[in-house]
Order: structure tokens, then sequence, then C-alpha cells
């Protein structure tokens, strides 16, 4: 599991200490910093910027871009906007999910995968398309899934 | 770095940098939007960097990062200049040649320029390739031409032009009363005259007044909002500051999506240099107008695009809709006056100051007057950003455009309007493209998402995706959306289940008129549109599912089986390797046969199946024949070939 530095937490904090309107802008520095929210680190909002934990976490789980759980070292991301969709991307999204046997939204008990459905990256073109860490792989059959995900370690 | 404070001040800015600026000089731009990005854009700068430095002509030749140029099928996409000779789908192996035979040698490489597929012709230019040639890129045809991350190459033709104008010529109210002539309606999705939403923030009672910068595009499948935020973000702040002007706000917001990081950082730079320049800030442009601009990550919520929703986020709160008895344009954020229009519309507001209102009245038809930029996805050949004028034929868009189906498919039909939005079948190719025919369709704009189907689109299967998407995307906080959504999935879940009953669509019907007349915002009043379009057009596609439990476009997983053609097939064991559940049996030179209590219907087998022999085939709505006998499994060859 991927430990959260508090030190770092505050120094995030203290860019956006006394401004109105800021917690969600806060929660996605963090979240793209360290890939989760834990429980430490909204404790340590709550207390820093006086924002009750209850706000903040009614913030962190309706927004898709934030997760409360610690993320595997590797997010694929499948993409399911309507494009990739019609051109077969729920047969990708299967095919991973059978393969790493865990579904959407879960991390393998190894953490090596964290497997995220997602509406759309905007490179429709490139449909049916999988992001594997920020690599993009376009036009992605079942048969190629696996050999894509051996390449991560 | 010069204020620029006067009409005067700009003008001379703009021709120093022009006469910085040899016209001779060969240079590249490469466009470096979000999906060329994903095909490697970013390699193929660094080999043109590489191999300029190689070669020593680092000062000989200029390099721009643009934004999208909206071909994405074909990104990569370079273009070299004076001549503007448009290269497709470069790698960055391709790089050395183009330097040297091309910049160098000026000469043409055949392999990489655009080859019609009819004629076979190659073409040289961007500008006559069948895609760009069909289109009229008013706003999004600069996209070509400037490095968003350089203030100066916007100003170089002609950007902030109509601010200075507006600022040093123009009262508030003639500023308003123009963008009111001009008729301009909200590219976002409702399609709400924008001049007519300024006044109302603008006579709204309180102060401060705040502008908005909508680029949350949640609509999969919609990309245009964050190719022009990429590509052009000055466009749409000169938009904005021009709006704030007009109402009277000194302070703006940009809502951009988190998911798109390359826009926000784009914008960001934009922001920086804009104040720098002295077209953000106090005493803008010396007019004594006073504006900036604060940029607003979104989160992730597809309902914080709706306005109430959107201002919520923007205080720092959820996302969710607030009940409208007073329109955001009276109280939004933190309850005052907010005008909100999305990136497009805030796009065009220059051009129509620069060029009257007038000039943007003679483009488009009665009611929907400008461009229209769309993204034109899904079963098409030219995948990518498409502006054509409001009444532009469906049918122009999909196939001059477009070019048509891939594989020789037949259209089945074309989904409009994201979530919101429905199908339109064959039969009404030849309509308009506009807000108000859209409607008339049971469809709508929308945001500009142009999906294409052909017939191996399960329809229904789509109805289910939207109300599955949209499930997920409701908030929760009234009942018909909340609550209505999850019946209509649990029966299309049903129905692609092969457990539709009679009377399920009527009850689909019924739940929709609900939903349209009961819920909070328009997400719940739209969400029924894919389903209720998709009766009215493929009635018989829902049919097939509830009462033959067939599949006609062989999709939906429960309602298929795969089975191999013992006529056809070779014994190659390409499929029964490949199979992850080991449900293919059979040997070299023995017919292979898929055991169906084990087949997972993943599809592998069918697609690994050379096309040739095409012997895995797919069933629906009937039973699977049964596997050949063991005696006549055993393949004789002659001469090599089957039988």
């Amino acid at each position: 599991m991927v430990e959260i530095d508090l030190n770092r937490v505050d120094e995030i904090i203290e860019r956006y200490k006394g401004e109105e309107g800021v917690l969600i802008q806060l929660l996605l520095d963090i979240q793209s910093e360290f890939n989760w929210i834990s429980r430490e680190v909204i404790a340590r909002i709550s207390e820093r910027m006086r924002i009750p934990k209850s706000q903040i976490y009614r913030i962190a789980s309706f927004y898709k871009a934030m997760s409360l759980n610690p993320v595997g070292r590797h997010i694929i991301q499948v993409c399911l906007g309507t494009a990739c969709q019609v051109r077969g991307a729920p047969k990708i999204l299967d095919r991973t999910e059978e393969n790493l046997k865990i579904k959407e939204g879960e991390t393998t008990s190894d953490m090596r995968f964290s497997l995220r459905r997602v509406n759309c990256l905007g490179c429709c073109a490139m449909g049916p398309v999988v992001v594997v860490d920020g690599d993009y792989h376009g036009k992605i059959t079942p048969a190629m899934v696996e050999e894509i995900l051996e390449k991560y370690e | 770095m010069p204020g620029v404070r006067s009409k005067g001040d700009l003008e001379g800015l703009r021709s120093e940098i022009l006469m910085k600026r040899d016209p001779n000089k060969p240079y590249i731009t490469l466009c470096s939007g979000t999906a060329c990005r994903a095909t490697g854009s970013d390699t193929v700068a660094a080999a043109i960097q590489n191999e300029l430095e190689k070669q020593g002509l680092t000062e000989e030749v200029g390099v721009r990062r643009t934004g999208c140029h909206g071909f994405c099928e074909r990104g990569p996409i370079i273009v070299i200049h004076p001549e503007e000779i448009c290269y497709l789908n470069v790698t960055p192996e391709d790089v050395p040649e183009i330097i040297i035979k091309t910049i160098k040698g000026k000469e043409i490489i055949d392999r990489l320029l655009y080859t019609d597929s009819s004629t076979g012709e190659r073409i040289v230019h961007e500008r006559d390739i069948p895609f760009y040639k069909y289109q009229t890129r008013l706003v999004f045809g600069d996209n070509l031409r400037i490095d968003p991350t350089d203030i100066e190459s916007y100003i170089a033709i002609g950007g902030y032009q109509a601010l200075t104008k507006v600022l040093h010529e123009m009262t508030p109210e003639e500023v308003l009363e123009e963008v009111k002539k001009s008729n301009l309606r909200g590219r976002g999705g409702g399609g709400f005259p924008t001049g007519r939403k300024w006044e109302t923030t603008k006579n709204a009672p309180g102060e401060p007044k705040y502008v908005i910068v909508n680029c949350d595009e949640g609509d999969p499948g919609a990309y245009m909002d964050r190719s022009i935020m990429e590509g052009n973000p000055h466009r749409v702040l000169e938009g904005l500051t021009i709006g704030a002007y007009a109402i009277g706000s000194h302070q703006g917001f940009v809502y951009v999506r988190q998911e798109y990081p390359l826009a926000v950082t784009n914008l960001g730079i934009a922001i920086e240099q804009a104040r720098e320049y002295g077209f953000l800030g106090d005493d803008i442009l010396g007019s004594g107008f006073e504006f900036d601009v604060k940029v607003h990550r979104g989160a992730g919520a597809f309902v914080s695009g709706e306005s109430s929703a959107l201002m919520n986020a923007i205080e720092g709160k959820v996302g969710e809709p607030r009940p409208k008895y007073v329109h955001t344009s009276e109280s939004g954020v933190w309850n005052k006056p907010s005008n909100l229009n999305n990136v497009e519309t805030w796009a065009n507001v220059p051009l129509i100051i620069d060029k009257g209102a007038a000039w943007f009245n003679a483009i488009g038809t009665e009611r929907s007057k400008g461009t229209k930029i769309f993204s034109l996805v899904g079963k098409v050949n030219n995948t990518g950003l498409v502006e054509v004028p409001m009444g532009t034929a469906l049918r122009d868009v999909i196939y001059k455009i477009g070019g048509g189906i891939p594989g020789g498919k037949r259209f089945k039909g074309v989904q409009t309007g994201g979530p919101s939005g429905g199908i339109i079948p064959e039969e009404y190719l030849d309509s308009p493209v506009d807000f108000d025919e859209l409607t008339k369709l049971g469809s709508m704009m929308g945001s500009g998402g142009m999906i294409v189907m052909d017939e191996d689109t399960c329809i229904v299967d789509i109805a289910r995706y939207f109300v599955d998407f949209l499930c997920d995307e409701s908030c929760g906080k009234c009942v018909p959306c909340r609550e209505g959504l999850k019946r209509m999935r649990e029966i299309l879940d049903g129905i692609v289940a092969g457990k539709g009953r009679e009377g399920d669509i009527e009850l689909l019907e019924e739940i929709a008129n609900v939903m349209k007349k009961a819920s909070l915002c328009a997400l719940g009043t739209t969400a029924a549109n894919p389903v209720l379009s998709t009766i009215r057009y493929f009635g018989d596609e829902y049919e097939a599912h509830i009462k033959e439990k067939r599949c006609p476009a062989l999709v939906c997983k429960e309602l298929i089986s795969y089975y191999i053609e013992p006529e056809k097939c070779i014994a190659c064991l390409r499929c029964l390797k490949s199979c992850p559940e080991g449900a293919i049996e059979g040997e070299k030179r023995v017919i292979h046969v898929i055991d169906q209590t084990k087949c997972i219907k993943c599809g592998i087998c069918f697609e690994v199946c050379p096309p040739k022999v095409g012997a895995v085939m797919m069933i629906s709505g009937k039973p699977v024949p049964p596997p050949v006998p063991e005696a006549e499994r055993v393949i004789e060859r002659r001469g090599g070939e089957r039988r």
C-alpha cells in the first residue's frame, strides 16, 4: 500500500489556506499526487482547514476523480465512451476483468493493477482504447488484452 | 513585456510580430492535441528536433506545435510551410526523410500524402482533402495556425482585435445588442439565445456578477470543447472578456474537467500571458475596465455540467443541481447573477464582434445561425472534428466529410446529443442539422457528438448503455430520475439478456414520461430520450429481443452463440489455442468444435479465425446445430487445399 506523507499533504493544504470554495481543488491535488485519499488525510484536512470530516467525505465520495481506496501499481483505464462502445469496448472490459479476476473499480490482491472504466477519453479515432499508466493502446481487440497487460509488472 | 494599452499599441505589436517572421522561412507545424499525442505526436516532435540538430537546421527551420487539426483518424499530422504540404500518420521513422527530402530538397514524399480511396489521387494540401474541403472552419480553423502556448501567434492572426474594438469603440449596451442581433445560440446543449441570457444577468440585481466558461464536456464521444481549449485558449478568453464587459462583470471562472490535463495547462499559460500583455487584470488595454479569471478543475461528475450544479461545484460543494425557480443567470455562484456559456459559444463571440452580426446571420438556417463543430466518431471512416454551417445535411457530414461507413457495412443510425439525445435512422439522413430539426426528430443538438452506427450495432444495447451511464451519473437528489433510471436499466438489462417480457416497451415509455415531467434538472428530463427515440425508430429490434430472443446485430452476449461451421473449418488450431477457457476441442486435421457449456462468448475465436476461412460464426434466435459426428471430423486434404 502507498504510504501517504502527511508533511507533503500539509504543503498542499498551505496552497489553499484562507481561500473560499477550494476543497475540491485541494482534494484533486492530493488525489493526483498520491492516487488516493486516505482516512488520515481527511482527518488532517479537516483539522487544518476547519472543515467537518463529513463534508470532506461527501465531496470525496461524490466525484469520480477521487478515490477513497488505495490503488495498484498500474492503473488501467478502459474507455467506454459511446464511440468505443459501438466499436466493441464492452468485450475489452469483459476480457480484462476475466484476465485479472477483478471487476471494474477494483484492485488486484497483489496490488499490481487497478481497473477503471472511463466514459470517453476523447481519442475516439483510436477506439476501442485502453490506457495503462498514461500509455495509450488503440484499436484493441479482446485477443490483445493479455499481451498488453504482460508489459506491466 | 509590453502592456498593450490601445488599439495603436496592438496594431504596432502585431506588425512587429509579423516583421520578425520571414514568410519564406520553412517551418513545420505538428498537431499536438490529445488524440495526436496518444498516437505518438510527442515522439515525432522529439524526432524532428533531433533531426534538425543533426542536419544543423535548427536556426533555418521553425517548429510549431499546434492544437488539434481535427482529422484525428490520420494523426499525427504535420504541415510544412510555406508550401503547406500535409503529411498524415507520421511516425518518428518518417522524420529524417521528411527533413532531408522535403525541407532540404523541396521534394514531396508521396506515401505520406492523403490518397483519395476512390480515385487513387494523392492530395498535397490539407485544405483539398475531402475531410476539410467540405467544412467551414470559422471557429476551429485557427487551431492550425497558432501555437496555443504563445500569445503572439494569436495576436499575429488578429487576436484581441475584437476586444480592443469593444473596449475603445463600443458601449456595453452596443456589444449586447450586437450579440443579440447575431442570434447566436448556446452551443452546449439547450440552444438558448446567448444575447438574451447575457441581458438577464446584466439586468439582474446584485453585485458582483460572474461570467463562466463551461468546459465540463461530459458527453461521451464529444471532444470539440477540449480541442478548442487546448488549441486556441485565447479565443475563449477574449470572448469571455467581451461578455464580461457587456454584462458588467469583473470576475470570470473557467470550469474545466480534470480529465483534460492539456486543456488545463494551456489555459493556465494563456491566462498568465493575457495578464502580462494587458488583456486581463486592472485597466485592460488602458480602458479602465477590470476583469480577471480563475480556473476551477472539475472532478468528474457528468451532472456537474448542468448550470446550477456547476455553480455549486465552483463554490467547492458537491456538484448537484438546485431547483431552478430562479435561473442561475439571476442567482448563481454565491447567489449572485452568473452567466454561463459553453466553450464553443464564447469562441464565437470575437468573430461576431470582428465581422458583425449581419455577417454571422448570413450563415446557417432561419433559426440556427453560424457553424457548429461536431465530433464525428464511431463506425465512420474519417473520425474527427468537423465544423459545418448549421443546416448541413447529415448525409453530407457522414458521407462527404466522414467518408462513409468502413468495411462496406450498412449505415444504421447516427446518435446525436449525447446521453440526452437520440438515434436518427437512415430515412432522415437528408435532414438539415440544426437545433430545431434535431429536436423534431426526437434527438437534440447537445454539445455536438455524432456517433455513427452500422448494422453491427445493437440499438437496444446502445439504449441500455446510455441508461446505464446516466444511472451512474444521476446525483440521486430527485426521485423520478434516480428511481426511473434504475427501473429502466433493470428492464433493459432483462431485454438484452433474453428475459424481456410482453409489455416491457410500454412500461419503458410510461417511466420515460414521468421522468420527463417530474425530474429536477435537464439530466432527468432528457434521460429517457435515447430510449424513446430508439423505440420510435427501431421498435422491431426491441421486438426481436423480446419475442424471438434474437439480437439482430449479434451483439447481446446472452442471445448469441459461437459456432464453427464444419464445412469451412481448416483445423488450423488458431481458435483452439487462443480460447481462454479451453472450450474448443479438436486437433490438427480434425474439425474444431466449441463446447457450448464452457464457452464464455468472449469472441476471441471469431477474431482469430483467418478472414478468408471465416469458419467461426455467431448464431442468434435459433439453436446451435449439433456437433459433427466423430467419424466425419477428420479432414482429408487434397493438394494442401480443403476438400
